[in-house]
């Protein structure tokens, strides 16, 4: 039972406690185990039961088939057709996960044992291998090798940078320091992003093993995990996962027996969105208020308490075990020449599938959205896909075919990021989207550097403007050279990329700005105040139904005679519209 | 290892030492690089690096960003443009930005002519701003010394770096985020609720007007012209070192004589010196000194060494604020300038017969604090007239004459009035740090020895290092001296002290960097150490071409012991000169 946040806010621990008392009832406890686990990925179809062995996958299930999944099921070994995946070309149910589209074009590396294994069960984790190559690095392997090694694979920062691990390891290891530390970035802060919740609440044993084994490379013997507050069950399972470990030594003095000592601590973040910035992270960590500085000095020289800090994202850790047993060779051979391995994704907005997914670098976005995303809800037009959170940029259909890498997202004027992906379609606004993600950055900025704390408010403001009819075409010239300028000059990394959803979306919706402009009309519909309701007095029948559901009273007419809606009381909320039996209410 | 970097500014080539920062680099060959956050005074070791405004950034060959100049340090082989278009259009960006949020209000603002924003839009000739939105509103807050107006912060933080950093006083800090963010005390506390310590030193740093001083110019114009009124003046010794600065005269020339002039045009009735109490604090700390050393040395083991001088106002509040365990120690003596109200108050207006009420007591001061010294309750009489009614800074003392169509630069040079403008040159160091102890030392000497002190001049007490430490030879006793200038230098003579630490006898301490020569109420120094260095100079040279350098030999603090205190700690003494302290740190 999938016993991630999505499925437990869907009641996923009364299916399991209705599953337990059916099965004490029909005496089946010894034979049938109800295993929470992590994440499954298929948020869209959640709450999520997976069968084992026979891989059976049942979706949106109620508390109330418990009943019929043990009696069915389990007793007399027939599969639930009501609740299995419904292939939506075929119309046919899928019997098991294998068969599903959704994950049939997944690789699955960082999320490997979320949904396989109870996260809060040690035993499982060592049981696929987990602790091998931490075994395996400090017993058999010198720091350089195994730095060699992650070097070798070419893996890069999954937390937005991209910037090669194994070279920011070896920065680490090479600063000599009485005191170093191993940080593990847990401060997810895109909106609708949950990789590395999903991650850590589903596999936290992978992330400490990664970062013992960091601590190891580098010479770090203290590790710490800065997480938002906001993942009380990320924390909770990562509490759980540090005791286990301590207990069975694999984390506190001498490891395995060997010289080697390594624990880790927790340091809560209370939800900023700019301490994902490893300097700021750093800051608050010190009690200090959470703002980045500049670099050099880099946190491998100079970090948390002034001493040599390597730091780390969730999903980059995640990673690191694997390479380390399965090799940097096999880890090469996966991805594009210059991004290795898989990339975690959050897929979300207008796409059938919304959900949590791995695939490898070089995928294209066409296979995302289009494949496993299973296209875009109710049939509508594919607009485009944001992609690098809120400060990444908008490809629209001429970029769908791009492989996914680190080098192509930036070229066309986006970016990784920690892997958010939103999909718009026809209904969505580009110039309210650019708005949206701008309200989030002027709200996140630390405020330190101008361009960043006064920049990025001019820009939400002629923003504000074009949507609100008001802009000129002065503003989009200004939009495009404060957006370079920030870019240009901000301080962070998250001024240095706020302006993308600007930018990008002048680059390819050019004429949606220019329609909001020069015409007064947002072509979306989305743009509350271009947007004017019209009676059509042929087709209206005078029935007054929408008249007396207006709330702003601003339709007036006699019964049976054409009505006429007063544009200037009208608060545009489309209720007349949509009670209209006539189709006579128009947007234009 | 090389010492020294070759780089490429603007087609020039460079050789600096390794560590020189571009800005530097560029400073050398002649090239102004704008900055605004940007701070630096080696001499203090005091720096506000936080490479945020982004108007000094410059482009960088291979590098995708712009760079901050002031934070980015030279590389060898670097290509640097500090002028290129695309550098110009940033830099012009980033200022019209920072404009955008500030109000354009600057004929009518206390910074104007002094303002470095103001400076920096007039050489980029902004005459538009194309990024006009929503602006920051704050209500302008006032205190007794410091008044606040955050719609005009830049948000530079060289104000907070002076609060915590130097001065570890910890009153002014970043709050908020965003478009949000901006400087005040915890928990957006008034200042005069918070631990400040009106210092001024963030008022000496602010480059635009958010933070200025209370002006008592109007009140004192009003008093000057009141029939009924004797208005007399003390000034500072700091004063006459910075004063000329606002009159184009180069930093390090004291402009005694013209300032007394000046004083006289203005319309007061005597102009008095502040150093004549300085010579009064000498006889009266000094002897307290004497009298703890003898104890100490008679055995006696309650007496609290070392002893802490307790001129300097911001410092007082500082100790009242944070080490409040610990308010025996510094000496009772009042500072100068409370000294002289006192005297001027009781003795002389008993003297010249004028009744209390009829006689204003202004002084002249290098200080903010001062201005808030003055409103202590315990410095009034029963009545609540204070012995010093009011306190001008050297900024608005240089105002006023400007006002008053006084052309300074002509003015004749003239003596102080006599009997308490009479001084010596251990007075006139008070201004400097380590000029207390000096002349204490001048003092102590040979009241303690009874023997002539042949070399008066302390050299190892005088200079800007932050903590400076001397021991002099009295008949076999060595008496350790510690002198410290900066609140944050001053915190860690403290914790020696509490912690049991300290191995001095007598300690000065001076809460603005350099001692009263570099005071909030100065000409603004923003973060030019070199102003300090030439005006503590100006002040030793005066000390040195002074005919008497020694506080006991002043004929006018004989003559106001034998005539009126008796001896130093007397009972009147006692009554007249002395304080005591209160715990802040609730």
């Amino acid at each position: 039972m999938c016993c991630g946040t999505g499925c437990r806010a869907s009641q996923s621990e009364q299916i399991i406690a209705n599953l337990q008392e059916i099965l004490l009832q029909k005496e089946l406890q010894e034979e049938v185990q109800v295993v929470r686990t992590g994440c499954f990925g298929f948020c869209e179809k959640g709450p999520v039961i997976k069968i084992v062995p026979d891989n059976t996958f049942y979706t949106e299930v109620k508390p109330e088939d418990a009943e019929l999944i043990v009696q069915e099921h389990l007793i007399k070994g027939r599969k639930v057709d009501r609740l299995l995946y419904l292939n939506p070309e075929t119309q046919e149910h899928e019997p098991d996960s294998k068969h599903i589209t959704f994950y049939k074009k997944q690789y699955r590396i960082a999320l490997r044992n979320c949904g396989f294994i109870n996260p809060e069960n040690i035993d499982e984790y060592i049981a696929r291998d987990g602790y091998l190559a931490l075994g395996k690095a400090i017993t058999e392997m010198t720091p350089e090798g195994v730095i060699q090694e992650i070097t070798a694979s070419g893996l890069r920062g999954r937390g937005g940078g991209g910037f090669p691990t194994g070279v920011k390891w070896n920065f680490t290891c090479k600063v000599e320091a009485t005191q170093k530390y191993v940080v593990c970035n847990a401060d997810e802060g895109d909106p609708g992003a949950f990789m590395d919740r999903s991650i850590l609440e589903g596999d936290p044993h992978s992330v400490l093993e990664a970062m013992a084994i960091n601590g190891y490379c580098t010479g770090a013997s203290k590790g710490l995990i800065y997480i938002r507050a906001e993942y009380p069950l990320a924390i909770e399972r990562l509490k759980i996962a540090i005791a286990q470990a301590e207990e069975y030594g694999l984390l506190g003095e001498h490891i395995l027996g060997t010289d080697f000592s390594f624990d880790i601590e927790l340091r809560y973040g209370a939800g900023a969105f700019v301490c994902g910035e490893e300097t700021a992270l750093i800051h608050s960590m010190e009690g200090l208020r959470g703002e980045a500085t500049l670099k050099p000095p880099f946190p491998s020289e100079r970090g948390y308490n002034g001493f040599p800090t390597n730091v780390n994202n969730v999903e980059t850790y995640a990673n690191i075990p694997v390479i380390l047993l399965k090799g940097a060779d096999w880890f090469q051979q996966i991805g594009t020449e210059k991004s290795k391995g898989t990339k975690v994704f959050a897929l979300a907005g207008k796409v059938n599938n919304v959900g949590l997914i791995e695939v490898p670098m070089g995928t294209t976005l066409r296979e995302v959205i289009f494949g496993i995303g299973g296209g875009i809800k109710d049939g509508k037009r594919f607009k485009a896909v944001q992609t690098g959170g809120p400060s990444g940029g908008c490809l629209t259909d001429k970029h769908l075919d791009r492989p996914i890498d680190y080098d192509n997202l930036i070229q066309a004027g986006s970016m990784m990021g920690s892997g958010g992906m939103i999909v718009m379609d026809e209904d969505d606004c580009m110039v309210a989207m650019a708005k949206f993600y701008l309200d989030f950055t002027v709200e996140e900025s630390c405020g330190k550097c101008s361009p960043c704390r006064i920049g990025n408010k001019r820009l939400y403001e002629i923003l504000d403007r074009i949507t609100k009819g008001r802009g000129t075409l002065d503003d989009l010239d200004n939009l495009r050279n404060l957006g370079s300028v920030i870019k240009d000059t901000a301080l962070c990394g998250l001024g240095q990329t706020s302006p993308n959803p600007v930018l990008s979306t002048l680059d390819n919706f050019m004429e949606e700005y220019e329609a909001h402009i020069i015409d007064h009309k947002c072509p979306a519909g989305q743009c509350k105040a271009l947007l004017s309701y019209v009676i059509d007095p042929y087709k209206c029948t005078g029935c007054t139904l929408c008249a007396r559901n207006c709330p702003a009273n601003a339709i007036t007419g006699e019964r049976k005679i054409p009505h006429v809606i007063d544009t200037k009381l009208c608060i545009k909320c489309g209720v007349c519209m949509e009670k209209c039996r006539f189709g006579a209410i128009t947007v234009q | 290892m090389e010492d020294n970097v070759v780089l490429y500014i603007d087609n020039h080539t460079v050789v600096v030492p390794v560590g020189t920062t571009i800005l530097e680099a560029a400073k050398e060959i002649g090239i102004e690089i704008p900055s605004l956050c940007y701070m630096n005074m080696k001499d203090l070791c005091i720096t506000n690096l936080p490479a945020s405004c982004r108007i000094c950034v410059v482009e960088i060959e291979g590098r995708k960003n712009l760079a901050p100049s002031c934070a980015t340090r030279c590389e060898q082989g670097m290509k640097v443009k500090t002028s290129s278009l695309r550098v110009l259009n940033a830099r012009r960006i980033v200022l019209e930005l920072i404009l955008s949020d500030h109000p354009t209000d600057c004929l009518i603002c206390p910074k104007s002519g002094k303002c470095d924003l103001q400076r920096l839009a007039s050489r980029f000739k902004i005459q538009e701003i194309s990024f006009k939105g929503e602006q920051s509103q704050y209500e302008v807050e006032s205190s007794p010394s410091i008044i606040r107006d955050m719609k005009k912060c830049i948000y530079c933080r060289r104000c907070e770096m002076m609060c915590n950093d130097v001065q570890t006083v910890g009153a002014l800090g970043a709050v908020n985020r965003g478009f949000t963010s901006t400087i005040s005390p915890a928990f957006r506390k008034d200042l005069k609720d918070s631990e400040c310590t009106y210092c001024g030193q963030c008022v000496a740093v602010c480059p635009v007007g958010a933070l200025t001083e209370v002006d008592h110019t109007n009140r004192l114009l009003r008093d000057l012209a009141d029939p009924s009124k004797t208005v007399i003046v003390q000034t500072a010794p700091a004063v006459r070192a910075a004063l000329g600065e606002e009159f184009g005269f180069p930093p390090g020339i004291s402009v005694t004589g013209k300032m007394v002039s000046a004083l006289r045009e203005l319309g007061f009735a005597k102009v008095f010196d502040t150093d004549f109490a300085a010579d009064l604090t000498i006889m009266e700390e000094g002897s307290e000194l004497l009298d703890r050393l003898t104890r100490f040395l008679d055995g006696d083991k309650d007496v609290c060494l070392p002893i802490l001088t307790s001129c300097c106002p911001a410092w007082v509040n500082f100790f009242e604020h944070y080490f409040s365990d610990m308010l025996d120690i510094p000496s009772t003596a009042r500072s100068p300038q409370q000294m002289f109200g006192s005297i001027a108050k009781n003795y002389w207006a008993e003297l010249m017969n004028i009744p209390r009420e009829n006689l204003i007591v202004v002084s002249i001061m290098p200080c903010l604090a001062k201005k808030y010294e003055c409103a202590r309750e315990e410095f009034a009489d029963a009545g609540g007239d204070p012995d010093v009614n009011y306190s001008i800074s050297t900024r608005e003392l240089a105002n006023l004459i400007k006002r008053a169509n006084i052309d300074f630069n002509a003015l004749p040079e003239e003596d102080f009035d006599t009997p308490l403008g009479e001084s010596t040159g251990a007075g006139v160091i008070f201004g400097a740090s380590g000029g207390v102890m000096e002349a204490a030392l001048r003092t102590a000497y040979e009241l303690y020895t009874g023997e002539t002190l042949k070399n008066v001049d302390f050299k190892e007490v005088r200079g800007l290092q932050g903590i400076k430490k001397a021991s002099v030879n009295l008949k076999g006793f060595e008496l350790k001296i510690g002198i410290a200038h900066g609140l944050g230098n001053a915190r860690k003579l403290l914790e020696d002290i509490r912690e049991g630490k300290s191995e001095f006898h007598a300690i000065e301490i001076m809460a603005c960097p350099g001692g009263c020569v570099g005071g909030g109420g100065q000409p603004l120094h923003h973060g030019n150490s070199i102003l300090l260095k030439a005006r503590s100079n100006a002040l030793y040279e005066e000390d040195y071409n002074k005919p008497l350098r020694k506080s006991h030999e002043n004929p006018y603090i004989i003559k106001l012991y034998e005539d009126y205190l008796g001896k130093p700690m007397s009972e009147k003494a006692h009554h007249l000169l002395h304080t005591h302290y209160f715990n802040k740190s609730e």
